[in-house]
């Protein structure tokens, strides 16, 4: 398990704890970091952060939070949990997925 | 279920027992050993139950451990619905031989975003196989997947590797579908699980449903092509493949008394054959019931068990109209000889009728059985399934050496001796009780119309109810049916019987004393 650490404190309501779930390094894993990391820098600079979970080391924590698919990306906070899976290629679905989408277009208008 | 099994061919598929009443004679011993089958069935068929079972089977007979990965109801949701039928399955968890994963998938959570795998449940499930070292797998309804994952393709391509991979893995898995419009399964899963395809079907004909079983296909081995009806009761799933049985009961030469002394001395002197049937056909009020009670009662006093299908009375109404004639059931009952199973003909439909009875059989071992009135059956089926479900009762019971008796209302035109279920040409002996009216009363006569491989008198003889029961009078009736009463003096009329001898007739000090 590694973090990528934001620094804001967890208890911000604004605060996104997220959780990626891979299966060792594959190709698709790798894409689903870095399009997370790139999508997180973009919209949610200071204000995350990213654990990832390998399955492979950890099998038990499948059940844990219902993994079927890999990648899975769960929000863990703000809540309530949403669970987003592919490898996070299409960001304007991923932005929906982490109910950005009106955070994003608040922030331009 | 047959433990001889024939010399295994080097070619045979290994077979895994699934424990199930009837599913292992059907397909020849079980389902494909270390590959998946298919269950397929509409909602409430009973597909859960029958996986579940063959896991719990695998785990308290067969010393397989299993996973049962639900997806559609929660693990505890399960542990409840299956505790009717005395599976613990908390106590099978702890003990380490089972493990339930539940899959929640709620479409509305879940964001698409591009490439997946399914390599989380793969992961899930591998992890649960090997903390169990389990040797079965349930897979129960994959197809939730179907709805709440998006990109059909991929999945399918999952589902596939999925297949495979358990395949790899060695275990018998069941993976359960929902019935589909023009496909056995809603998403086509037979396309991917080829090995053995079971389905399941609850239908309903005549307001009466009925469960029913069919191996649709089974690659490299034979398997029964029927549909069998199965139950579902509270010792869980059986399906009895009661239309396989052949005509080779072994025939005993051993007697039973038909519990009345002068009707044994009509039957050569000793009754019936043991494990022979007995049809008594008759009008309403004839006295076919009691004839019934009378050979119960004499076999549970010999100390043989009796079980008594009853689809016209209750227990305690037939125990209270046999004891106006004498006759008590009671302490039999009390004794558990006796087992009186009442039933009303509508309450299931004829196969269910067959497996229900079938079972108890099973369950009781009785020596001889009863069933009054088979013409009520026809209230739930047409004459020509009531035969077809009888001819299959009476050769089980017959391969199980029971005696058994039917009765059966005839209609009251002394002229129409057609039993209505047409079923005389099944059975050994065929008693008909009539009723004369002669003189303002009515009197009734019983004749043996047929008993195979015996001497039987050819003599038509009254009798009346009495309060110690059946009585056979002396007097054989004249030709004419008519002129005979009570009241006749008795006239020697010679009983001929087929082989010429003049036998003795019983008499009772009470018919002496007339």
């Amino acid at each position: 398990m590694r973090n990528e650490e934001g620094q804001e404190p967890e208890e911000d309501m604004d605060f996104f704890q997220l959780r990626l779930y891979v299966a060792g390094q594959t190709p698709k894993s790798l894409a689903a970091f870095a399009n997370l990391k790139r999508i997180c820098e973009e919209h949610l600079a200071g204000r995350y952060r990213i654990e990832i979970i390998d399955l492979l080391e950890n099998p038990t924590l499948a059940k844990g939070d219902q993994i079927l698919a890999i990648p899975t990306l769960v929000r863990k906070l703000p809540e309530p949990v949403r669970k987003i899976i592919g490898d996070l290629s299409n960001t304007e679905r991923v932005l929906i997925g982490l109910d950005l989408r009106r955070l994003s277009e608040k922030g331009r208008t | 279920m047959p433990r001889k099994r024939p010399v295994p061919n080097q070619f045979e598929l290994k077979k895994c027992p699934t424990g199930i009443q009837g599913i292992d004679e059907i397909t020849g011993g079980g389902i494909p050993g270390g590959r998946p089958t298919l269950v397929a069935g509409g909602p409430g068929s009973g597909k859960t139950l029958m996986a579940l079972e063959f896991l719990v089977n695998g785990i308290t007979r067969f010393n397989e451990p299993g996973v049962f990965m639900a997806f559609e109801e929660t693990g505890e949701d399960l542990t409840r619905n299956v505790s009717s039928l005395g599976f613990d399955l908390d106590g099978l968890i702890r003990e380490k031989k089972l493990v339930i994963d539940y899959v929640y998938i709620e479409r509305s959570e879940i964001e698409d975003t591009g490439a997946y795998d399914l390599q989380g449940l793969f992961i899930r499930l591998g992890y649960a196989i090997d903390s169990v070292k389990a040797k079965r797998v349930v897979l129960d309804t994959i197809e939730v997947l179907f709805g709440s994952l998006p990109n059909e393709g991929i999945l399918r391509a999952e589902l596939r590797r999925l297949f495979r991979w358990l395949k790899e893995k060695g275990v018998t898995a069941i993976v359960t579908g929902e019935k589909g419009t023009d496909t056995m399964t809603r998403y086509g899963l037979e396309e991917y699980v080829a090995d053995c395809v079971i389905v399941l079907d609850h239908r309903v004909m005549e307001q009466i449903s009925t469960r029913r079983l069919r191996v649709v296909k089974y690659r490299g081995s034979y398997h029964g092509t029927n549909e069998y009806p199965f139950l579902i009761d509270r010792d869980g799933v059986s399906v009895l493949p009661i239309t396989s049985l052949q005509l080779a009961s072994e025939s005993r030469s051993e007697w039973v008394s038909t519990g009345i002394a002068g009707l044994d001395a009509m039957l050569d002197g000793k009754g019936y054959y043991r494990g022979s049937d007995i049809l008594v056909s008759g009008g309403a009020g004839t006295g076919k019931s009691t004839l019934a009670a009378h050979f119960v009662n004499g076999a549970c006093k010999r100390g043989e068990r009796a079980l008594y299908f009853a689809f016209e009375e209750s227990p305690q109404q037939i125990i209270r109209n046999m004891r106006s004639v004498g006759i008590d059931l009671e302490p039999h009952i009390d004794r558990r000889r006796l087992v009186i199973h009442a039933e009303r003909p509508t309450f299931w439909g004829l196969e269910m009728h067959l497996l229900q009875m079938t079972k108890l059989v099973n369950q009781f071992k009785p020596h001889v059985v009863v069933m009054d009135p088979i013409t009520n059956l026809i209230a739930v089926g047409l004459q020509a399934d009531v035969k077809s479900m009888l001819t299959r009762f009476t050769d089980f019971l017959k391969a199980e050496q029971i005696t058994s008796l039917f009765t059966s209302l005839a209609a009251p035109d002394p002229g129409l001796e057609q039993s209505q279920v047409g079923i005389s040409s099944l059975m050994d002996t065929w008693i008909i009780v009539r009723d004369i009216e002669a003189q303002g009363k009515r009197n009734r006569s019983l004749s043996i119309i047929k008993s195979r491989g015996m001497n039987h008198s050819n003599e038509s003889r009254e009798f009346r109810l009495t309060e110690k029961g059946f009585l056979l009078e002396e007097v054989p009736p004249c030709a004419s049916g008519a002129s005979s009463g009570t009241g006749q003096p008795p006239s020697r009329i010679r009983d001929r019987r087929q082989d010429g001898r003049v036998p003795r007739l019983r008499t009772t000090g009470k018919e002496k004393g007339r």
